[in-house]
C-alpha cells in the first residue's frame, strides 16, 4: 500500500498554518497595534516622539509592570489569576525602604544585597502560600489572591504608614546608574548629543522575559502549563501533574511579584503605601493585550512585552496630545481594553465553530 | 441493617439535627456573627448599648455601634443581593460595582448642584426623583453593558467588567468636570442620614424596601429557577427553552440598578463626592460578603439571605476592627484578610469533603464492628445448636 506523502505534507503545513492563525493571530495583532501607534506617535504628534529615549523612558517606567505581567502571563496560561501583585509590590517596596533606612541609620545590619533577598522572600511567601491554597486545597483564585491583597495592602500600613524615602547611598548609586545604549542618542537645543539610556531595572526585566519566554517555549514545565490550562482533565490523564503545575506558577507568579517590586522600588527609591496603586489590573490588562486568553491554554510572553508597551504608549499619546486631566488616559485604557477583548471574543467563537 | 434503618435510627439522635443545623448555609455567617457578639460583650460590655441623642442638626436620634453598623452595612448588604443574583448565573464577579456607584453618585449631583437651596418642597421631591432616576438608568445601561459583554461575547464576568473598574471612576470625574461639589441643601441629605423626626438612619428604611422588593420579585418570578438553571448549567438551560443570554443580561441590569441606589445613598450620605475614593474597595467586600454567605462563586444555586447576612457579618467585622484604636484604619484589612482566609478554609469544599470522609470512614468502622459482633452471635449460636443437638443425640 502507497502513501500519498505530498498529500499528508500539504496537510500538515495547512493545520500548522491554522494553528497560527488561531493562537498567534492573538500576537500578531498585538504588535501590529504597538507599532502602528508608535509610527503615528511619531509621524503626527512629534513631540519628543522622535527621539529614541522616549522608547526607552516607557521600558524605564515600566519595567516593573513588565516583570508582574510576565509572572501574571503564566498564571493566566493555568486558568488561573493572581490580583495581590500589585499590593505585594507595594509591601516589597516598603519593607525593604524601612530596612535600608534603618541600615543607613546604623540600627540594623544589612546592604542592597540583604533588600533584595527581603523583596525575593516576600514574593516568595505569597507566591507559596496562595498557590497551596488554590492548587492543594483546591479554593478559587481569586478569592485567595483577594485576601492576599487585603493582607498585603493591611501589612504595609502595618510596617510604616508613611512614605519612605531611601537616602542609603550604595542603593541610591545603584538606582541612579544609566546603561548607555550605543549609536542611539539625540542632540538636544544647545547643540550637545546626549545618548540614550536605560536604567538597570530594565536590563532585569527584560533578561525576566527571556528566561521565562525560554521556559514556555522549550522546557517540559511550560508545555504543562499549557496543557493544564487548555484542558484540566485531559492534562490529568497524559499524566500531569496538574496541581503540582498550578502550584508552580502561583510560586512563580509571586517570584516574579518579588522581583516586579524590587525594580518599582529601584525606580521610585522610597516606600509608600500608596504605590503601585492598581499595578494588577495594569497587569492583567496587559496579558489580556498581549493575547492571553483568560479561560487559560492560549498566551505568549512576547505578546505581554508587546501589550505592556502598548499600554504605556498609548498612556503616553493622551498624555502629549494634551488631555492631561488623569481620567483620559484610564478611559483610552479602557477602550483599548474593550476592543482587544472583543477581537479575542470574536477569534473564540471562531475557533469553536470550526472544531464543530 | 439496611441504610433506611441507619437513617431512620440516627435522624432521632441529637447528633443528626445537629448535622443538619451544620450543613445549613446560613450556618457559618450565623457563627461567625455570634463569635463577633461574644467577643465584643467580653472585651466590652457597653459595645451594644444604643442610646437616644440629639445629633448636631438637634434630631433626636439613635445612636450606637450597632446602629452604626446596620447604617454602614446598607450599601454592602444591597450591592450583596445584586451580586449574588450576577454570580448565580454568570458564575463570575463583577468587579466594577465600586466604580459604577462613583458614576451614578456623580450623576445624582450633577442634576442637584443646579437647583437653588431655597427651592419648594415639591419641587425639590421632583428635582431628586428625577436625579434617581436618571441615576438608576445610567447605572441599568453600565450593568447592561457589562452584561453585554459576558452574555453575547462570552468573556469572563472579572474580565468584562474590568473595563469599567479601570475607566469607571475616570467617567464619573468626566461627568462633572472634575469639580469638588458639594450639595449645601441639607434636605438632599436626608437619604444618607436622618429624616427630622425619626429616629432611625434613612439607609436602614432603604435596605429593608430594597429586601421586600427582591422578595417579592423572588416569589412572584421565576427569576431564582431561571437564574440558578443559567449558573448550574447553561447549554442545558438553553434547551429547556430558557434564554440563558437574557438571563445574565438581566442579572446584571439589577446589579446596575443596585448599584445606583448604592451610589445615591453614598452621596447623600456626605452631600459631596471624591471620585478616586467614593466606594473604594466595596466590591471586595460585596464578592465576600456572597462567598461568606456560602454560596458557589462559580455558580449555580444561591441563598440571598445567607448573603444579606454575610454582609452583615463582614460590616460588623470592619466595625469591630475599628473600635481598636491603635490600629491604624488602613492596616484593618490585614486582619479582615486572616478571618476571611479561616472562613473559606473552614466553608472550603476540600475541607468539607474531608470532614465527609472522616465520618463516613468512622461509620463504616461502627458498622464493621457491629457486623463482626453478628457474625460472632451468629457462629456462637450455631455452636450453641451443634452442641445442644449433641447433646440430644447422646441423650
Amino acid at each position: 500500500m502507497s502513501v500519498n506523502y505530498s498529500a499528508l505534507d500539504s496537510k500538515l503545513k495547512r493545520q500548522r498554518r491554522a494553528s497560527l492563525t488561531d493562537t498567534n493571530l492573538l500576537l500578531i495583532i498585538t504588535i501590529i497595534v504597538f507599532l502602528v501607534m508608535y509610527f503615528c506617535a511619531v509621524i503626527f504628534l512629534k513631540k519628543g516622539f522622535t527621539k529614541p529615549q522616549m522608547f526607552f523612558n516607557i521600558l524605564n517606567e515600566n519595567a516593573s509592570l513588565l516583570v508582574l505581567s510576565c509572572g501574571m502571563t503564566l498564571v493566566m496560561i493555568t486558568g488561573g489569576i493572581d490580583i495581590s501583585v500589585g499590593q505585594v509590590t507595594c509591601l516589597v517596596c516598603m519593607s525593604c525602604a524601612v530596612h535600608l533606612q534603618k541600615v543607613n541609620e546604623g540600627l540594623a545590619f544589612g546592604n542592597v544585597f540583604t533588600s533584595l533577598l527581603i523583596a525575593l522572600a516576600i514574593g516568595l511567601a505569597f507566591g507559596i502560600i496562595q498557590g497551596a491554597l488554590v492548587a492543594y486545597l483546591e479554593f478559587q483564585p481569586f478569592i485567595v489572591t483577594l485576601a492576599g491583597l487585603f493582607f498585603a495592602k493591611g501589612m504595609t500600613t502595618i510596617v510604616c504608614s508613611d512614605r519612605v524615602p531611601v537616602t542609603y547611598d550604595p542603593f541610591v548609586k545603584l538606582a541612579r546608574t544609566e546603561v548607555t545604549i550605543p549609536f542611539l542618542g539625540s542632540v538636544n537645543k544647545k547643540g550637545i548629543y546626549i545618548p540614550a539610556y536605560v536604567e538597570v531595572g530594565v536590563l532585569v526585566a527584560l533578561a525576566v522575559v527571556v528566561i521565562l519566554f525560554c521556559l514556555l517555549r522549550w522546557t517540559k514545565l511550560g508545555r504543562n502549563f499549557y496543557a493544564v490550562g487548555g484542558n484540566n482533565q485531559s492534562a490529568n490523564m497524559l499524566g500531569i501533574n496538574v496541581k503540582r503545575t498550578k502550584f508552580l506558577a502561583h510560586v512563580l507568579c509571586g517570584l516574579c511579584a518579588g522581583i516586579g517590586g524590587y525594580l518599582f522600588f529601584l525606580h521610585a527609591c522610597s516606600g509608600s503605601p500608596l504605590h503601585a496603586q492598581g499595578a494588577e489590573m495594569n497587569a492583567i490588562a496587559s496579558s489580556i493585550i498581549g493575547g492571553t486568553l483568560l479561560s487559560g491554554g492560549v498566551g505568549n510572553i512576547v505578546g505581554t512585552l508587546f501589550g505592556v508597551l502598548s499600554l504605556s504608549t498609548i498612556k503616553n499619546i493622551v498624555t502629549s496630545l494634551g488631555l492631561e486631566d488623569a481620567w483620559w488616559t484610564n478611559i483610552t485604557v479602557g477602550v483599548m481594553l474593550c476592543i482587544f477583548l472583543l477581537v479575542q471574543s470574536v477569534i473564540l467563537a471562531r475557533k469553536n465553530k470550526n472544531k464543530k | 441493617m439496611t441504610a433506611n434503618e441507619i437513617k431512620i435510627k440516627s435522624g432521632n439522635s441529637a447528633t443528626a439535627i445537629l448535622g443538619k443545623i451544620v450543613r445549613n448555609q446560613l450556618f457559618i455567617p450565623l457563627v461567625a456573627l455570634l463569635l463577633l457578639i461574644a467577643f465584643n460583650l467580653i472585651t466590652d460590655p457597653g459595645f451594644f448599648k444604643i442610646a437616644l441623642e440629639p445629633n448636631s442638626d438637634g434630631n433626636m436620634v439613635l445612636s450606637g455601634n450597632l446602629i452604626t453598623m446596620i447604617d454602614y452595612a446598607s450599601e454592602l448588604v444591597i450591592l450583596a443581593i445584586g451580586m449574588t443574583l450576577v454570580t448565580s448565573a454568570s458564575g463570575g464577579q463583577d468587579i466594577s460595582v465600586g466604580a459604577t456607584i462613583a458614576i451614578a453618585g456623580s450623576t445624582v449631583l450633577r442634576i442637584v448642584k443646579t437647583q437653588s437651596p431655597n427651592i419648594s418642597g415639591a419641587k425639590f421631591a421632583g428635582i431628586i426623583i428625577v436625579s434617581f432616576l436618571l441615576c438608576v438608568v445610567v447605572s441599568a445601561i453600565f450593568g447592561a453593558f457589562n452584561g453585554a459583554l459576558v452574555a453575547f461575547f462570552k468573556i469572563q464576568p472579572m474580565v468584562a467588567t474590568l473595563i469599567l473598574f479601570t475607566a469607571g471612576r475616570s467617567i464619573a470625574a468626566w461627568i462633572n468636570n472634575n469639580d469638588n461639589i458639594s450639595i449645601t441643601d441639607k434636605r438632599f441629605s436626608y437619604f444618607g442620614n436622618f429624616i427630622p423626626g425619626i429616629s432611625v438612619p434613612t439607609p436602614v428604611f432603604i435596605t429593608i424596601l430594597c429586601l421586600i422588593i427582591i422578595a417579592i420579585i423572588l416569589k412572584v418570578t421565576n427569576l431564582r429557577l431561571y437564574s440558578q438553571a443559567v449558573g448550574i448549567n447553561a447549554s442545558s438551560s438553553r434547551l429547556n427553552g430558557i434564554n440563558p443570554k437574557v438571563i445574565k443580561l438581566l442579572t446584571f441590569v439589577i446589579l446596575g440598578v443596585c448599584v445606583a441606589v448604592c451610589g445615591f445613598i453614598k452621596v447623600s450620605r456626605t452631600s459631596s463626592i471624591t471620585y478616586s475614593v467614593i466606594a473604594n474597595n466595596i466590591e471586595m467586600d460585596a464578592i465576600l460578603a456572597v462567598a461568606l454567605g456560602g454560596n458557589n462563586l462559580g455558580g449555580g444555586k444561591f441563598n440571598l439571605s445567607a448573603s444579606v447576612l454575610g454582609a452583615y457579618v463582614i460590616q460588623f467585622l470592619t466595625t469591630t476592627l475599628y473600635k481598636f484604636k491603635e490600629i491604624d484604619s488602613s492596616s484593618i484589612s490585614a486582619y479582615k484578610a486572616v478571618v476571611v482566609i479561616l472562613l473559606i478554609i473552614i466553608s472550603s469544599p476540600f475541607v468539607r469533603r474531608w470532614i465527609d470522609d472522616m465520618k463516613n470512614k468512622r461509620e463504616a468502622a461502627r458498622k464493621g464492628s457491629a457486623d463482626l459482633a453478628m457474625a460472632e452471635a451468629a457462629v456462637d449460636s450455631a455452636l450453641n445448636n451443634i452442641e445442644s443437638e449433641t447433646e440430644k443425640e447422646n441423650v
